[in-house]
C-alpha cells in the first residue's frame, strides 16, 4: 500500500524545463513513476523530452489529469509554485527547492494550513515508495520494496539508513524526506501518523536533527498511538551550538532542541535510539526479530 | 549585546537570544527562557548534565578524556573561534541602528567613529548639542561587550578621549570571541540617555506556530531570561497574522503589558509597528532591542539593538548584503562560502568532507563515537566536481591542527568513480601529507574503489562508516603521537 506515492501517482514538475527538472523528471519516470507533464510559465504548449509542458499549474492538471507535484523551480519563485499548486488543489504538492526564504514560508504555510493539500518540504529530497513509484531526487536503485517506513528531515542521511536496511535485505514501504526548514509542510508527527496507518509499514525509523522541537512533538505522538517499533537517530550529537549545518532548521538557537534533549524524549516514548548512525539498519533488524518471532 | 548602566555606574550586559556562542554564563537562562517562551508543554527535560553543570565551571575546566560526554563541556570544546555564522548574517550595532532609523524607529543620537580623530569629533558635537556624557561601544559582532572592558560612559571629552583610545584597537575578549578575542576596528558614540524605565522588545519566528511572534517584557535590560524562568508570564507574546501584519491593536495590547503611560500610547505603537517593518523589510530571523527604555521626559529609545537575517533571503536584500564585515567572519568560513561550500570550523582534528547537511552532521557524530573530534563540518553539496573537491581540500587543509582527513561520500546523484577522481587529482595537487580515509558508497563504488587503489598514494577505504571512523581517528592518534614526540 505504502504512503503518499503508488502506482496511482500521475506526477507534473513545475521547473521541468530547467536543470535540476529536465534531470530529476527523467530519473522519477525510470524509476516507474508516471510522469504526465510539466509546467514552465511562458513555454506551455511546447514539448520537453517528451513531456507537454503547459503556462500554469490549473491548465497541466485539467490536461493531464495530474494528482500530484515536484517543485524544482529557483528559491525566488518557489513560494509562488507551492501557492500555484495548492490553488489547483493537487492533493500533493513535494517541494525540493532549498534556500526559500523564511518569511515567504511564513506565507505559503499560512494559506496550506487550511488546505487539504499536502506539502512535503521545501528543501527535501522527496517521497519514494520503493517497486512503486518516487518523487525527489534519491538515487532509486538503493531502495527495495518492502515494510520499514522511513521519515526524515535529511537527504543523504536518508540513503545511508535505507542503504543500511537494503543491505541486510530489509525493504521499505515509503521514505519520506520532510525537508531541514524551520517551517515545513509535513512535519515528523505528520508522517508518523501516515506511517502508523499504513498497513504495509511494520516499523518506523524517525530520523531528526538538533533544533526546533519536532521531534519531541514526535516522541509524544509515537508514546501515545504508535504500536509499531520504532528506531531513532537524532544528527548533530557534536554539533556546537548556534552554528546553522547546512540545514536552517539545524541550529540550536538558545538551548531549544540539542541533541541529548531530543534522544532523551524518543527513548523515554519506548523509541529504540541508535547513537551512532552506522548501527540504524542493525537496530531495525534487532527490532524486526522481535516484533514477528 | 550589552548596554551600560547609569543607574549604579556599572558595566551591565544582557546577552541576546539567537547567539552564535551560547557557552556563557547566559546560556542556560537563554535555554529556560525559551522553554517557558515556546514550549509551555514541553516533551523536553533539560539534559542532567546542563542542569549539573555550570557553563562558568565548564569553561573554566577543559574537558577530559574521561569527561567527554558532559553536554556543555563538550559544547566548550567544539566552541568555534569565529565570531559570525555565515548563514544568518549579522551586522554590528550602530548598522542596526541605522536601519531603525530609517524606519523611524528612535534611537539615541550617535555615529559610527573609525578613528580616534572621527571619535572625538562625535563626541564633540553630541556634547554640544546638549547630551550630558557619550557611551563609547565598541563594534563587534560578539556580545558581552561591556563586560569585556568595550563599553564606556564618558563624563567629559576628556573621558571620552580616554575611553576611545582604549577601546579603539584592543583585542576584546567575551564570552563569545574566544581567547583570542576580537580587534575593535569601530567604535559607536552615543549620547547618554536619561533612563526612566528599561523593558524589553523582540520579534522572532515561533516554529511551533510557522508565525512570527513579538515579545514584551517589563524586565529589560540585563539577566531578562532569568526574569523569565522564574516567571514566564512577565513575557507577553502576540502571534503575528502574516496575512495582515502586525497590527496596532496588538501594539497597544504589548504597550499595556509594559505598563506603559497613555501619553506614550501613539508612540509605543509606532515604535513596535517600526520594529515589525524593519523586519518584515529586510528579512530578519531576530530582532531584540534590550533594552527599550522610557526616559525621564517620558520619551521611547531603542538603546541597544541586535538584528541578523536570512541568509536565503539576500537575493532581494543588495543592501543587506553590503553590511556584512568580513573582518568579522572566520576566513576559512569566508574562503568557502566563495566556493559555495558550507563550512563551519571547529577545533578537532580530523576533517571531514561529506555531502549533505544531515550526513555531514552524522559523520561528526560518529568520529565522536570512535573516540575522535571533529575539525570541521563540511558540505560539499550534491554535484561536487573535482574542483569542488580540490576548493574543499584546500580549505580543510589550511585548518593547522588538522592530523586525518575524513571523506564520507553517499554517491547518488553524484557518482563515486567521479568522486575518486577529484580526489586523487586534488591530493596529488595539493601534495597532501597527512592520511585519508574514505567511506565511498553509491554509484559506480567498485570503479572508485578501483581508481584510488590504481593512484598508488595512501588512501586507506573504510567498508562502513563506523569503520571508517575507526580508522581515521586511529590515524589521526598515530599522528599526533608522532608530533608530540618529535616535540619532546
Amino acid at each position: 500500500m505504502a504512503v503518499l506515492v503508488d502506482k496511482n501517482t500521475r506526477l507534473i514538475v513545475q521547473g521541468i524545463t530547467g536543470k535540476e527538472g529536465t534531470f530529476h523528471a527523467k530519473g522519477c519516470a525510470e524509476y516507474g513513476t508516471r510522469v504526465v507533464g510539466g509546467v514552465t510559465p511562458g513555454k506551455g504548449g511546447t514539448t520537453h523530452e517528451g513531456w507537454p509542458v503547459f503556462d500554469t499549474v490549473e491548465e497541466a492538471v485539467r490536461e493531464t489529469g495530474a494528482n500530484a507535484t515536484v517543485i524544482f523551480v529557483p528559491p525566488p519563485f518557489a513560494a509562488d509554485a507551492i501557492l500555484e499548486a495548492n490553488a489547483a488543489a493537487l492533493p500533493l504538492i513535494i517541494c525540493i527547492t532549498e534556500g526559500i526564504p523564511t518569511n515567504d514560508m511564513v506565507e505559503v504555510w499560512s494559506v496550506l494550513r487550511h488546505s487539504p493539500s499536502v506539502l512535503i518540504g521545501p528543501n527535501c529530497p522527496g517521497v519514494i515508495s520503493p517497486g512503486k513509484a518516487k518523487i525527489g531526487i534519491m538515487p532509486g536503485r538503493i531502495h527495495k520494496e518492502g515494510s520499514v517506513g522511513i521519515v526524515s528531515r535529511s537527504g543523504t542521511l536518508t540513503y545511508e539508513a535505507v542503504y543500511q536496511l537494503t543491505q541486510r535485505g530489509i525493504g521499505q514501504s515509503t521514505a519520506i524526506g520532510i525537508g531541514g526548514d524551520p517551517i515545513i509542510g509535513t512535519t515528523h508527527t505528520d508522517a508518523l501518523k501516515m506511517l502508523n496507518e499504513d498497513p504495509e509499514t511494520e516499523a518506523i525509523i524517525l530520523i531528526g536533527e538538533i533544533g526546533g522541537t519536532a521531534e519531541e512533538t514526535a516522541a509524544a505522538y509515537v508514546k501515545e498511538h504508535v504500536r509499531k517499533p520504532v528506531v531513532g537517530f537524532i544528527a548533530g550529537q557534536t554539533a556546537p551550538p548556534g552554528r546553522r549545518m547546512g540545514h536552517a532548521g539545524a541550529i540550536i538557537s538558545g538551548g531549544q532542541g540539542t541533541a541529548a534533549e531530543k534522544m532523551n524524549a524518543l527513548r523515554e516514548a519506548g523509541i529504540h535510539v541508535v547513537e551512532s548512525p552506522a548501527a540504524i539498519g542493525e537496530t531495525v533488524a534487532r527490532v524486526l526479530k522481535h516484533a514477528r518471532p | 549585546m550589552q548596554r551600560p548602566s547609569q543607574k549604579s555606574g556599572n558595566t551591565r550586559y544582557h546577552h541576546a537570544y539567537i547567539c552564535t556562542r551560547p557557552i556563557n554564563p547566559a546560556y542556560l537562562y537563554i535555554r529556560i527562557f525559551h522553554k517557558h517562551a515556546f514550549c509551555r508543554s514541553p516533551a523536553t527535560k533539560w539534559p542532567p548534565a546542563a542542569q549539573a553543570v555550570c557553563p562558568a565551571r565548564a569553561l573554566a575546566s577543559p574537558p577530559t578524556p574521561d569527561n567527554p560526554k558532559t553536554l556543555a563541556v563538550l559544547w566548550v570544546r567544539l566552541q568555534p573561534q569565529g565570531s559570525a555564522a555565515p548563514k544568518l548574517m549579522k551586522i554590528h550595532e550602530y548598522q542596526a541602528k541605522e536601519i531603525l532609523r530609517e524606519h523611524g524607529v528612535p534611537v539615541p543620537q550617535g555615529e559610527v567613529a573609525n578613528t580616534l580623530e572621527e571619535a572625538l569629533e562625535v563626541a564633540k558635537r553630541l556634547m554640544l548639542g546638549g547630551a550630558t556624557g557619550v557611551v563609547v561601544k565598541a563594534q563587534i559582532h560578539a556580545g558581552g561587550r561591556g563586560k569585556g572592558g568595550g563599553v564606556k560612559v564618558a563624563r567629559t571629552l576628556d573621558e571620552a578621549e580616554t575611553y576611545a583610545s582604549q577601546i579603539l584597537g584592543m583585542q576584546l575578549v567575551t564570552h563569545q570571541t574566544g581567547p583570542s578575542g576580537q580587534r575593535v576596528q569601530r567604535l559607536l558614540i552615543e549620547e547618554t540617555a536619561a533612563i526612566d524605565r528599561e523593558l524589553y522588545l523582540g520579534i522572532v519566528l515561533d516554529r511551533a506556530q510557522s508565525r512570527l511572534v513579538f515579545m514584551a517584557s517589563q524586565a529589560g535590560g540585563m539577566e531578562i531570561e532569568e526574569v523569565a524562568a522564574k516567571d514566564p508570564d512577565a513575557i507577553r507574546k502576540v502571534s503575528i497574522d502574516p496575512a495582515v501584519g502586525f497590527q496596532p491593536y496588538q501594539a497597544r495590547e504589548l504597550a499595556f503589558a509594559l505598563g506603559l503611560k497613555p501619553t506614550q500610547l501613539a508612540a509605543a505603537v509606532k515604535f513596535m509597528r517600526g520594529l515589525y517593518d524593519v523586519f518584515v523589510a529586510t528579512d530578519a530571523t531576530l530582532l531584540e532591542i534590550n533594552p527599550f527604555i522610557t526616559t525621564k521626559d517620558d520619551k521611547l529609545l531603542a538603546l541597544d539593538c541586535k538584528l541578523t537575517f536570512d541568509d536565503n533571503a539576500m537575493f532581494r536584500q543588495k543592501g543587506l548584503k553590503e553590511l556584512r564585515d568580513l573582518a568579522e567572519e572566520d576566513p576559512l568560513e569566508v574562503e568557502a562560502s566563495k566556493f559555495a561550500l558550507n563550512y563551519i570550523k571547529l577545533d578537532g582534528n580530523i576533517a571531514c568532507m561529506v555531502n549533505g547537511a544531515g550526513l555531514a552532521m552524522a559523520t561528526m557524530d560518529i568520529i565522536q563515537y570512535a573516540g575522535g573530534s571533529p575539525a570541521n563540518f563540511l558540505d560539499v553539496g550534491g554535484g561536487a566536481n573535482q574542483q569542488q573537491i580540490e576548493n574543499a581540500f584546500s580549505i580543510l587543509l589550511s585548518d593547522k591542527n588538522v592530523q586525518a582527513v575524513f571523506i564520507n561520500i553517499f554517491g547518488g546523484i553524484l557518482r563515486v568513480d567521479t568522486l575518486a577522481q577529484g580526489v586523487v587529482q586534488a591530493a596529488k595537487n595539493l601534495d597532501v601529507q597527512v592520511p585519508i580515509v574514505l567511506r565511498l558508497e553509491g554509484t559506480n563504488v567498485e570503479e572508485g574503489r578501483q581508481i584510488l587503489k590504481d593512484s598508488g598514494l595512501a588512501f586507506e577505504v573504510g567498508d562502513t562508516m563506523l569503520d571508517a571512523a575507526q580508522k581515521v581517528v586511529a590515524a589521526a592518534a598515530r599522528r599526533t603521537g608522532i608530533s608530540t614526540g618529535a616535540a619532546h
